[in-house]
């Protein structure tokens, strides 16, 4: 992902000017001084929401100039928040949907990627024009229907009820043909001579040399999961339901102005996608650049 | 290549094809059916052609909705286009820790709307940060109303949304700046291009493709904005809903306990229609590209 440059050996070292070097150190300290203005801005924000929610009741968290450290940081908004609604519920039910996700997305999109990538059958075109249909359509144009369909199935206001649209995308789909395709045809070919039947050969040799392609996968629907919020918030109507984007607008909209709060509820929501994040980066970064070619 | 047991590969292909079908295909299919009926979610409806696009041409708050929605896109696709542009190249460079600023650009992307869109309400509250510092500077006296003004509340959410999507376009465009052959800019700078310059000379053009791509995906992305608008507001979309978003307007007629599902369905098309032109926009836009 990240550009790897060539540094040529120059077989004439060109020593550029007293002036220029000193143009370029400046050069060098504006451009720190802007990435850390944009830094305040994207990052200040949450920043300030977490100080928010380690700030005690008697302490001012209106007053200005802003006081980011908390005098005494304090956990108890993250247990008033418990007490109002059942935020560490919200966060098993969110965590089994994403989980859930991951691991349907990496194992139904990989079969099916499988199959388009490696077999020829008859109407393989077509299931694949069905899967690139299925990109072009927003979930936005059809949840009113998604929610029928899901009613007449005794989905709605249940956990599976949340997963199974996205259980498996074409994204991963596609995503899986295209990582399969890219695999030399050997391997499989002299597991085939050796007598591994179909599945052998995609569970036992394909698989394994697709992990990258897997983990993009398992990311992206696991985080696409835990954030999404439009579907939980229609098809889930009791709270105990709810995953953690619908139950911290619940806890915000319903029952509380204290913004320590809500702050406490939105950084139980986000710190545990952060720190995946920032463990997993590599394959987030190359999720956005096949997600964005592709889809 | 495998072909002598023509089962096998629909046994593979079978989990995938009905979420597919079951989610995807045939509710889009049903929803076509449905825009040309009178039916709601508790079921029933009959066959009423054309009603529901006329009802539609005369409803105020469709139109509403849209003209906000449009709003939305024009105001949120320039931004896209531009600012992320900005942050790429300035995260371009390998220089000391760039690739820490890189992470942590990308993490409001990370964070759900919801989360984002709670921390801004509270930065953007009567009482909250942004108001207190435009009144330390004696720019305004009296908080501005961010959320509770529809305008300002449309204006709060782009800014939201832009905020959220900088860094992922920012890994989109430093993807297509890695391949911009440096000899280009090499060359430039031996004949005395300035930075500015070489920005609109070598840079602009190399990256094109990206930035159709960018305004296509942003454009898509914002027709469909919801999050923003409904955790700014609360749940509200502003005073009376004016701020209210086409999505905002499909969910707020078609579910619920008494939805009107083919009303909703009618919404629905004329906004795969917006998203559908969006997409196609780009693939001409490319062709007419190649062939220059």
């Amino acid at each position: 992902m990240t550009p790897t440059r060539e540094r040529s050996p120059a077989p004439a070292p060109y020593r550029p000017p007293a002036h220029v070097t000193g143009r370029r150190l400046a050069g060098r300290f504006a451009r720190y001084l802007l990435l850390l203005v944009v830094l305040v801005v994207l990052i200040g924000p949450f920043a300030w929401q977490l100080s928010t929610s380690l700030k005690g009741l008697t302490e001012d968290i209106f007053s200005y100039p802003p006081d980011l450290w908390p005098d005494e940081p304090t956990l108890r908004n993250y247990a008033r928040a418990a007490d109002t609604v059942p935020v560490w519920r919200y966060g098993l039910n969110s965590l089994a949907v994403a989980l859930g996700s991951a691991l349907s997305n990496c194992l139904f999109g990989a079969m099916a990627g499988y199959a388009l990538a490696r077999m020829r059958f008859r109407g393989s075109k077509m299931v694949f024009a069905a899967f690139l249909g299925t990109m072009i359509i927003p979930f936005e144009v059809i949840m009113v229907s998604v929610y029928l369909t899901s009613r007449s199935l005794g989905l709605v206001d249940t956990l599976l009820g949340v997963a199974l649209p996205t259980a498996v995308t074409g994204l991963s789909v596609l995503l899986c043909r295209n990582g399969f395709r890219n695999l030399p045809m050997e391997v499989e070919e002299a597991a085939m001579l050796d007598g591994a039947n179909e599945w052998q050969r995609f569970w036992r040799v394909a698989m394994p040399s697709v992990r990258g392609t897997l983990s993009v996968v398992a990311i992206f629907s696991f985080v696409f999961a835990w954030d999404d919020f439009l579907w939980p918030l229609i098809v889930l109507s009791s709270p105990d339901n709810y995953t953690l984007t619908v139950g911290i607008q619940y806890l915000s909209g319903t029952f509380t102005s204290d913004q320590r709060v809500i702050a406490a509820g939105t950084m139980i929501a986000v710190l545990p996608l952060l720190a995946l994040f920032f463990a997993l980066q590599k394959f987030f970064f190359r999720g956005v650049g096949e997600g964005a070619v592709k889809g | 290549m495998i072909g002598r047991r023509p089962a096998i590969p629909w046994l593979f292909v079978a989990p995938a094809l009905l979420v597919a079908l079951v989610f995807s295909l045939g509710p889009f299919v049903n929803t076509v059916v449905l825009a040309f009926t009178n039916a709601s979610t508790l079921g029933g409806g009959t066959f009423t052609g054309l009603d529901n696009f006329a009802r539609l041409a005369e409803d105020q708050k469709f139109w509403h909705a849209l003209g906000n929605t449009a709003l939305y896109v024009l105001l949120c696709v320039p931004a896209m286009v531009v600012l992320p542009l900005l942050l790429a190249l300035l995260v371009q460079k390998k220089i000391f820790a760039v690739g820490i600023f890189r992470a942590l650009f990308y993490s409001p992307v990370v964070a759900s709307m919801v989360v984002v869109g709670l921390i801004w309400s509270w930065l953007l509250s009567s009482d909250g940060l942004v108001n207190a510092a435009l009144r330390g500077l004696n720019v305004i006296s009296e908080p501005l109303p961010f959320l509770t003004d529809a305008d300002l509340l449309l204006l709060s959410a782009v800014g939201v949304t832009v905020w959220k999507g900088l860094g992922y376009y920012m890994v989109v465009y430093l993807a297509a700046l890695a391949d911009v052959p440096r000899e280009h800019h090499e060359a430039a700078q031996v004949d005395g291009a300035g930075l500015l310059r070489r920005f609109w000379s070598v840079t602009v053009p190399a990256i094109r493709p990206t930035m159709v791509l960018v305004a296509t995906l942003s454009a898509v992305a914002s027709a469909k904005v919801f999050a923003e608008i409904y955790v700014l507001s609360n749940g509200s979309a502003g005073p009376g809903g004016q701020a209210a978003s086409i999505v905002y307007y499909i969910r707020e007629a078609g579910l619920g306990l008494n939805g009107e599902s083919g009303y909703a369905s009618a919404l629905s098309l004329v906004l795969f229609v917006a998203t559908l032109g969006f997409s196609l926009l780009i693939t001409r836009l490319n062709r007419q590209e190649d062939r220059s």
